[in-house]
Parts: structure tokens; sequence; C-alpha cells
């Protein structure tokens, strides 16, 4: 029978002082040592003995970590150790980016959200993670802080694979900077999961629709979640919806080159066939309101 | 393997402690100070059977190091009722039967108990949301809900009585 355990296997614990110091202990011994933040994704990793740390690096209290600002540019920079909570409490993110204020809430209970990180749930690169989508869609910059001081790369250029990410030896993230959202713009996230709340995503759907000069008058952004191996952008769907008007023949048009988008696998949650016809019909349903929200909005 | 000096308030009184690296609040909780109310569940975050207050918001006490716990106010279950009183949402949990094995009851009060603090009048649906991450295999949510529902009425009528100051 499987017991839980309470206890995590032995690590040493240092909390740096600086982002340099972080990251030289990160670069002494890349093998060994890991960033850490909310510990949501990583403790159950250590203890199910998937990873095995020997030293676990504190970064969550360097300077702007959990800070959420808007500089004289209107860029939104939210410090990589912002907790889901503290992101989707934010006024700022409220009323300019409820896209993401809807994924973050999305991700498993309340009292969980107080521990989950912005940057952990992008750095644990899980293809399921719920607030990845979104911050492909509000294209959202990663800010990575390394041996060689910080750079900067778009999201898409983050995730390389299920657990991989463009992360070197040494480098931690510090923030995630996303610019002004595109003007008239309405957003829909929807999840499927085993239950309502607090699950993983079986397939998650995220749509960013705005008006502009295509053919169509329109662009869409369609970020998937769970159905590949990285968070994908569903390009050739939103290609379909700048060239059509929109409406509900463009729409199935656009779910079905969503749907051809996903590589999704078979695994606990569902099969990769159920992933992709849901991801099909969250597709339509989430251009479906979005375009509801858009039209209301004029 | 270092063992780290912190200073924690727990339930009101302070505690100076020395602390591994890797035990967690939930062990610090139940294996130093005997606060067993605060339970064991999935060690994974998701069956809230741990959850304690930290700095006045709810948190699986499984996923966070005692050793991060330095400086916090911590509120167990323990700490709810005050000189053997219990609080209205404790009483509620009895007038409505909301307790059957009742080893998730700790856990879902200290979560009730915060959503409650933050807004004192939830609707239907904004309780259960808070109750998210609070599993009960005897599966008694109905009157857990209710419980919530009317604990909340009592402390903060929505409707002033007729004759309230």
């Amino acid at each position: 029978m499987y017991m839980p355990s309470p206890g995590l296997p032995e690590f040493d614990y240092v909390k740096p002082t600086s982002p340099a110091e972080a990251s030289r202990i990160l670069a002494e011994r890349p093998e060994q040592a890991r960033p850490f933040m909310g510990g949501t994704d990583l403790f159950v990793r250590m203890r199910d003995g998937l990873v095995r740390p020997e030293t676990m690096v504190d970064v969550k209290h360097l300077p702007g970590m959990q800070a959420i600002r808007l500089d004289a540019e209107e860029v939104l920079t939210i410090g990589a150790a912002t907790t889901l909570n503290q992101v989707a409490g934010h006024p700022v993110v409220q009323t300019r980016y409820p896209l993401l204020m809807e994924a973050a809430n999305s991700v498993a209970s309340y009292q969980l959200r107080n521990r989950a990180t912005l940057g952990g749930n992008l750095c644990n690169a899980s293809p399921a993670a719920d607030t990845a989508p979104a911050t492909l869609l509000l294209e959202g910059r990663v800010v990575l802080y390394g041996p060689s001081g910080e750079r900067v790369l778009p999201a898409e250029e983050f995730f390389l694979g299920p657990g991989t990410t463009a992360i070197q030896p040494g480098e931690f993230m510090t923030a995630v900077r996303f610019p002004i959202p595109p003007a008239g713009s309405a957003g829909k996230y929807l999840k499927l999961g085993r239950n309502k709340a607090g699950d993983l995503a079986i397939a998650g759907v995220a749509v960013l629709g705005f008006p502009n000069g295509t053919t169509s008058g329109h662009s869409f952004r369609i970020g998937l979640a769970s159905v590949g191996p990285v968070p994908l952008r569903a390009r050739q769907a939103e290609q379909a919806l700048a060239a059509n008007p929109p409406g509900e023949e463009s729409f199935m048009l656009a779910a079905e080159k969503a749907m051809d988008a996903a590589a999704p696998i078979d695994d606990v949650r569902a099969s990769a066939e159920y992933r992709e016809a849901m991801v099909r019909r969250l597709t339509f349903r989430a251009l479906r309101e979005v375009w509801a929200q858009m039209e209301e909005g004029k | 393997m270092g063992s780290h000096p912190i200073t924690v308030t727990v339930n009101g009184a302070k505690e100076r402690l020395n602390v591994q690296s890797n035990e967690t609040l939930l062990q610090m909780l139940r294996e130093r100070l005997a606060l067993t109310g605060t339970k064991n569940g999935c060690s994974a975050g998701e069956c809230g059977a741990c959850t304690i207050v930290m700095n006045g918001e709810p948190v699986n006490s499984c996923m966070v190091l005692a050793v991060e716990a330095d400086g916090a106010e911590i509120v167990t279950v323990e700490g709810l009722a005050k000189d053997g009183q219990l609080t209205l949402l404790q009483e509620a949990f009895a007038e409505h039967n909301a307790v059957q094995c009742g080893f998730c009851t700790p856990g879902v009060l200290i979560s009730a108990h915060a959503l409650l603090e933050r807004n004192p009048h939830p609707t239907e649906e904004e309780t259960k949301l808070a109750l998210v991450g609070n599993l009960c295999r005897c599966t008694g949510y109905l009157r857990l809900v209710e419980a919530v529902q009317a604990a909340a009425e009592k402390a903060a009528p929505s409707v002033p009585m007729k004759g309230d100051a």
C-alpha cells in the first residue's frame, strides 16, 4: 500500500542575500543545487524520488522576486516568486490582463496558490502549466539571472520540452515581463480537468482576441496546454482566423487546425485521442466566448 | 544537513526552535510542538488536511519548510477556540453535523476560517471554491458548506434584524 511520507529527503537549505550569491551557489554545483520558490511541484517530485537536490537555494526573498510593478513604458513586471494568489489579486492584472488572472486562479486550490508561484509554474515546464498559454499569448518575456548577468527571452523560446527549459547552469528566473496587451483585447482560458476545479489540465485552451488590420479585421491568438511536449501556439489556426471573418464557420475551421497543432500523449489523466477531440471543442468554445466579449465591449 | 534557529509565533505563543533543513512546517507543528490537530494526509498539497494559517493566509503545511516559518505568525486548529470557547464557525460545524470521521475537519475549519476573515459574506459558490483544496473522504461536502454559510450569517447578519442598533 502506498503510504505518503510527510518527510523530505535530506538537503541543505541556503538563503542567499544577493542574486550573484544565488547564481554562484547554483553554478558551482549545477547537478546538486536547485533554486527553490514555492516548492509545490518540487516537494512532490522529491517525495516521489524523482529529484534529489543536495542544496535548496531559496531565491524568493531576493529583491524584487515578489514584487509586481508597472514601469514608465507600461510594461508589467511580475517577480518570479510572486504567488499565484498575489498575481490573480493584483488590480493591474485584474483590469489589463484578465486572461492571466483566470489562468492563475485555475491552478490547484486557494491554499496551494498561496505558495505556488508564477515563475515556478513556468520553470517547472510541465506541458500542463496553466499559466503558460496565457504567458505565451500575452507575449510574456522571462528574465533570467545568471553568471553573466541578466538575459531576457520570449516565453516561447523558454520551453524546450517536458520539464526542460532554456535555463542554463547557474541561472534562475527573476521575473516575467508583459507588454501592454493589444487595445480592445479579450481573453478566455478553458481548462478541462477530471473534476471542475483543483485538478491538473487534461487539456487547456487559451484565446486572446483583438481588433486589428488583418483581412478579417481581427486577430486571435491561441495557446494550448497539456497537449504536446511544451505549451504551444496554434499558429495555423491563428492564420485562418486572420484571413476569415469571425463566426461559427471560421471558429470551426480554426478549432480543426488547433487540433492538428496538438501532439498529445496517452497518460493517467486521458488518452491522446480524447485530448485531441477536447482541443477542438475547447478552442471552438473559447473563440466563441472571446468573440462575444469583443462584441459586447465595442 | 544543517539545523537552523528560528523564532515563530504559534497560536499566540512565541517559540524558539532549532529546525532541520528538510523539516516541514507540518512535522514541526506535530512532532516538536505536539499540535496534532493538523493532519498529514497526502503529503502532496492536494488533500488540505495539513492546512494552517501562515501570516494571515492558509497554506498546506506539508508544502512549507519549517525554516521558512522563521518570523511567521502561525494559527492551527488548536488556536481557533479561545479560553475553551468555540468560535461561531466551530459551533456551526457541530450544529450542522459537518463532521463525520473528523480527519479533514481541522483543515476545513482553517480554510473556512481564513475565508471568513477575507470575505465575511461569501456566496455558496465562493465557499465551495475556498474549500476546493480540502478533500473529505466521507464526502460530507454539503454540510460543510451549510455550516460555513450559517457561521457567516451568525457572525455578521447580512440583513440587520429589527431593533438592532
